[in-house]
């Protein structure tokens, strides 16, 4: 097999994957339909959590994706130069708030649960909340402080991991969609067909976010990722008043849940440029971008109850992304069992930001037949509890 | 349906605006209309509040009777439902959809009603059954060195002082840019006691120009040569304030505010020529460069653009979403005879009826007329591209954010980005207060042209998702359901309700 690679997809999973295969020395070409950092990357929080994931297979590889970040952002920051804008990473730790009785208990014990399977999470009182917090409102039942969540810009971070993987001599093509597959006579996938000819390589991985499913599906295969709509709400600049990712228990629900009705929770926090980020909203809508306004007051009446004095800021503009939904809430990386040479690195829902360096290091290793840091068969496309949703069923 | 069953909801109260909302009430339709100011008018019939009467404003404004007589009507008509200061800050789609376009009525139409500032604003949400889009245009200004300084002002803000308080932004002005609008400017100041040093057109003498070259003044009322203000301009003003073509205002200079400008002769594409610079000293400069259409509404009503981006309208102002209507400068930039015709057409047809009936003969007529005076003034005075000749490595771009040209261009030297978005999440260009009112189509210019292979990611500047700031506490309120049918009376019974503070 020839030591070459077509990623499909420039966003933040694509270019850390590039990025890895490149340093490695594998010959990559990324193809994007649009842009890099053009879909869900550019439309997304920037989250590097641990709070919101109880012990399974989706924390283990959060837990081991934030060894990484810190490391990652100072090499990045070295070899692409002051020029280049900051990624934003804030190690600045999440406080997550019950707000209500019957939400304390529920916060507390999965708390107890994560700690169990080694995260970092400190139940806190209502006064130190507040020391933390100084803003917080008077609804604080309970509150557990992880001090292992972190920020970045996802954008700049989706570019740096590009702008460092083209250094490595990764190849970038956007505007560049997929029109179809070129198999061998075996059936196995040697490369695609783009609007400019044929594009031919030893394997293809698809990392194309919400979208992975449509590029699957134009490859020959099924892939049950979905999108989930999210939104998010941006206020005017003011006095850093926030300094932590601040949520509600709630979030904790929306994001797990399969429910594809409107689902609020409230994440609060300041950005480096003084704008306060709130999100967020779960909906299944299908590609649907048009602007919910009953989801907005609901985050905006959300974010209230957490900090009181945002009732009288302004917010100036809400954006909107799609997540990458997997029946079973688990990312799909590595090889598809159904067609050789077919990769995927796809389906991390709200969570593809913090976890793209670890998927990276997953895929890099699979493919150079190194034996992965963490197993890498919990995520496996042949996985037991992804097997009945990989028959079309639309 | 019957006509006054039909509720027509226009939003904007500018020329427009007016005549949609009257031409939908002469067919008998119910109508609200909305304006963001406190007064009717729009920019163009900015005027003084109804406390300070001014016989003068007959001679400021073109089409003064024509306001008077529309505004009065209105607001004497129980049909007609006005609202003041209303910010329509979102419009939701219809939820129905045929192949992804949305079909039957419009959606909700999202408003905050009383001062912007003002606390107890209340919320509301509009269904009507046919929505006419007035919204109109604000003026664009490019960038420059010096251009953030305190003293400089856009053409329109200087007029709306002028025109709306009689207050002259400075005692020697310079006004600088391209188009016709800067003599309305150089003229409103004047009436304020400004002593205007020149007006600034950098466009060279095209065809056109050199047919208004005897006498520019004229100009200010465009095709409608007899009005008072131009007879006023003619008389007075024409050997007072020099008009000089092919000029611009390269730098404004000074520590805490304005100081003094340099003025550059320009190429036929608007670079500077080096050795033309002359410095004069000044205490404001009013800089317009010709209009930006205020589109955020239309494209979160889900309207098409035309390629010069513009909402593209049929032969009634109908836009591409069914019942939802453009008039006036919003669908292009004409001026307000046009403005006028449009609405005529636009409220005509949204109560009901039908673009080919005789009653809009003349307002045809006249809209074909004006939209033809529209592309000549265009090809006259629009904006060449060597403008950004002006720029020097530290000049603000993104007045907001404070991003310099060289800081955008390193940002897409470093990134290799081709993405309007991606860029912007990157430099913060374009996502301050404004959120890119001002800059958005400079930054999308010096980009486009910048980037091997242009930008790619089909993003534009004009999508505002969130049209207006809206509080947070605003947000998480429920909307009063929909006053035209729940009525007034109810409306400022909740509405003196929430002024009493949080509960």
């Amino acid at each position: 097999m020839t030591n070459n690679v077509i990623i499909v997809g420039a966003g933040i999973i694509g270019a850390a994957c590039a990025r890895a295969l490149a340093v490695a020395g594998v010959e990559v070409t990324v193809i994007d339909r649009g842009t890099v950092a053009g879909g869900t990357s550019a439309a997304c929080e920037g989250n590097l959590l641990i709070s919101d994931k109880g012990p399974g297979h989706e924390l283990v590889l959060a837990q081991y994706a934030s060894t990484l970040w810190k490391h990652t952002v100072a090499e990045l920051a070295e070899q692409l130069g002051d020029t280049f804008p900051s990624v934003e990473y804030d190690p600045k730790g999440g406080l997550v708030v019950a707000t209500t009785v019957t939400g304390a208990g529920p916060l507390l014990s999965f708390a107890a649960g994560q700690r169990g399977a080694g995260v970092d999470a400190w139940t806190i009182d209502a006064d130190e909340a507040r020391r933390l917090e100084p803003d917080l409102g008077p609804a604080v039942e309970a509150a557990v402080y992880y001090p292992e969540d972190a920020q970045v810009q996802p954008t700049i971070a989706t570019e740096a991991l590009m702008a460092s993987a083209r250094l490595h001599g990764a190849r970038v093509l956007e505007n560049t969609p997929v029109l179809g597959p070129i198999h061998d006579s075996a059936g196995a996938l040697v490369g695609v067909r783009i609007p400019s000819g044929e594009l031919r390589a030893g394997r293809v991985l698809v990392a194309a976010g919400p979208w992975s499913g449509q590029v699957a599906n134009l490859l020959g295969v099924y892939l049950p990722v979905r999108p989930r709509r999210g939104e998010l709400l941006v206020t005017t600049r003011m006095r850093h008043r926030i300094f932590h990712k601040v949520y509600d228990a709630d979030y904790v629900g929306a994001v797990g849940s399969d429910d594809g009705a409107l689902q609020t929770s409230s994440v609060v926090e300041s950005t480096a440029s003084g704008t306060v980020l709130i999100g967020s909203s779960r909906q299944q809508v299908g590609f649907d971008s048009s602007l919910r306004v009953d989801a907005l007051s609901e985050i905006a009446a959300k974010a209230i109850r957490l900090f009181p004095f945002l009732a009288d800021v302004a917010v100036m503009r809400s954006y909107g992304g799609f997540r990458p939904f997997m029946p079973d809430h688990l990312p799909v990386i590595g090889e598809d069992p159904r067609m050789p040479g077919l990769w995927h690195a796809t389906g991390h829902e709200g969570a593809g930001i913090g976890l793209s360096l670890a998927t990276a290091v997953l895929i890099r290793d699979l493919m150079l037949g190194i034996i992965p840091p963490i197993d890498a068969s919990p995520y496996s496309a042949s996985r037991a509890s992804l097997a009945p949703h990989l028959v079309d069923v639309a | 349906m019957n006509a006054s069953n039909i509720q027509v909801l226009v939003i904007g109260a500018g020329p427009a605006g007016l005549a949609a909302a009257r031409a939908a009430r002469a067919r008998g339709a119910s109508v609200t209309l909305l304006d963001s100011s406190d007064q009717l008018g729009g920019q163009f019939w900015r005027h003084l509040p109804p406390e300070r009467p001014s016989a003068e404003e007959r001679m400021l404004h073109h089409g003064w009777a024509t306001f008077r007589e529309l505004s009065e009507t209105l607001e004497a008509d129980d049909g007609c439902q006005i609202f003041r200061g209303a910010q329509v800050w979102a419009i939701e789609r219809s939820p129905e959809r045929v192949d992804g376009t949305a079909v039957g009525l419009p959606g909700a139409v999202h408003v905050v009603v009383g001062e912007p500032d003002g606390v107890g604003r209340q919320r509301l949400a509009l269904r009507p059954n046919a929505i006419v889009l007035a919204t109109g245009a604000h003026d664009r200004t490019l960038p420059f060195p010096g251009w953030d300084l305190p003293g400089v002002f856009t053409g329109g803000a200087a007029q709306a002082l002028a025109k709306g308080e009689r207050l002259a932004v400075g005692r020697r002005v310079v006004v600088a840019g391209a188009g016709p609008f800067l003599l309305p400017v150089a003229a409103a100041l004047a009436t304020t006691g400004a002593t205007v040093l020149g007006v600034f057109e950098a466009n060279r003498a095209a065809a056109l120009v050199r047919g208004w070259l005897p006498n520019p003044w004229e100009l200010v009322g465009a095709a409608n040569k007899g009005t008072e203000l131009a007879g006023y301009l003619a008389g007075h003003l024409r050997h007072r304030i020099p008009y000089r073509l092919g000029r611009a205002v390269v730098a404004a200079h000074g520590s805490d505010r304005v100081e003094s400008v340099t003025i550059a002769s320009v190429a036929a594409d608007w670079a500077p020529i080096p050795g033309t610079e002359q410095r004069i000293e000044v205490d404001a400069v009013c800089v317009s460069h010709g209009f930006t259409p205020r589109l955020e509404l239309a494209i979160a009503a889900g309207c098409a653009l035309t390629a010069d981006r513009f909402v593209k309208v049929d032969d009634g102002q109908g836009t591409s979403v069914s019942s939802v209507f453009a008039a006036g400068e919003i669908t292009g930039i004409g001026g307000v005879d046009l403005a006028l015709a449009e609405g005529r057409v636009a409220g005509h047809v949204a109560a009901g009826g039908t673009a080919s009936d005789r009653e809009l003969r003349q307002d045809r007529r006249r809209r074909r007329t004006f939209r033809g005076f529209a592309a000549r003034l265009e090809a006259a005075h629009g904006i060449r591209s060597g403008w950004p000749g002006m720029l020097t490595d530290g000049t603000i771009v993104c007045r907001c954010e404070e991003v310099s040209f060289s800081a955008l261009c390193g940002a897409a030297e470093s990134t290799g980005s081709r993405s309007l978005r991606s860029l912007k999440l990157s430099t913060r260009v374009g996502l301050g207060i404004c959120q890119g009112r001002v800059c958005g189509r400079t930054v999308e210019e010096l980009l486009g042209r910048r980037l091997v292979g242009g930008l790619g990611d089909g993003v534009t500047a004009d999508r505002r998702p969130i049209a207006a700031p809206i509080r947070l506490g605003e947000l998480a309120a429920d909307p009063v359901a929909d006053v035209a049918t729940s009525g007034v009376d109810e409306f400022d019974q909740r509405n003196s309700e929430s002024t009493r503070g949080p509960t």
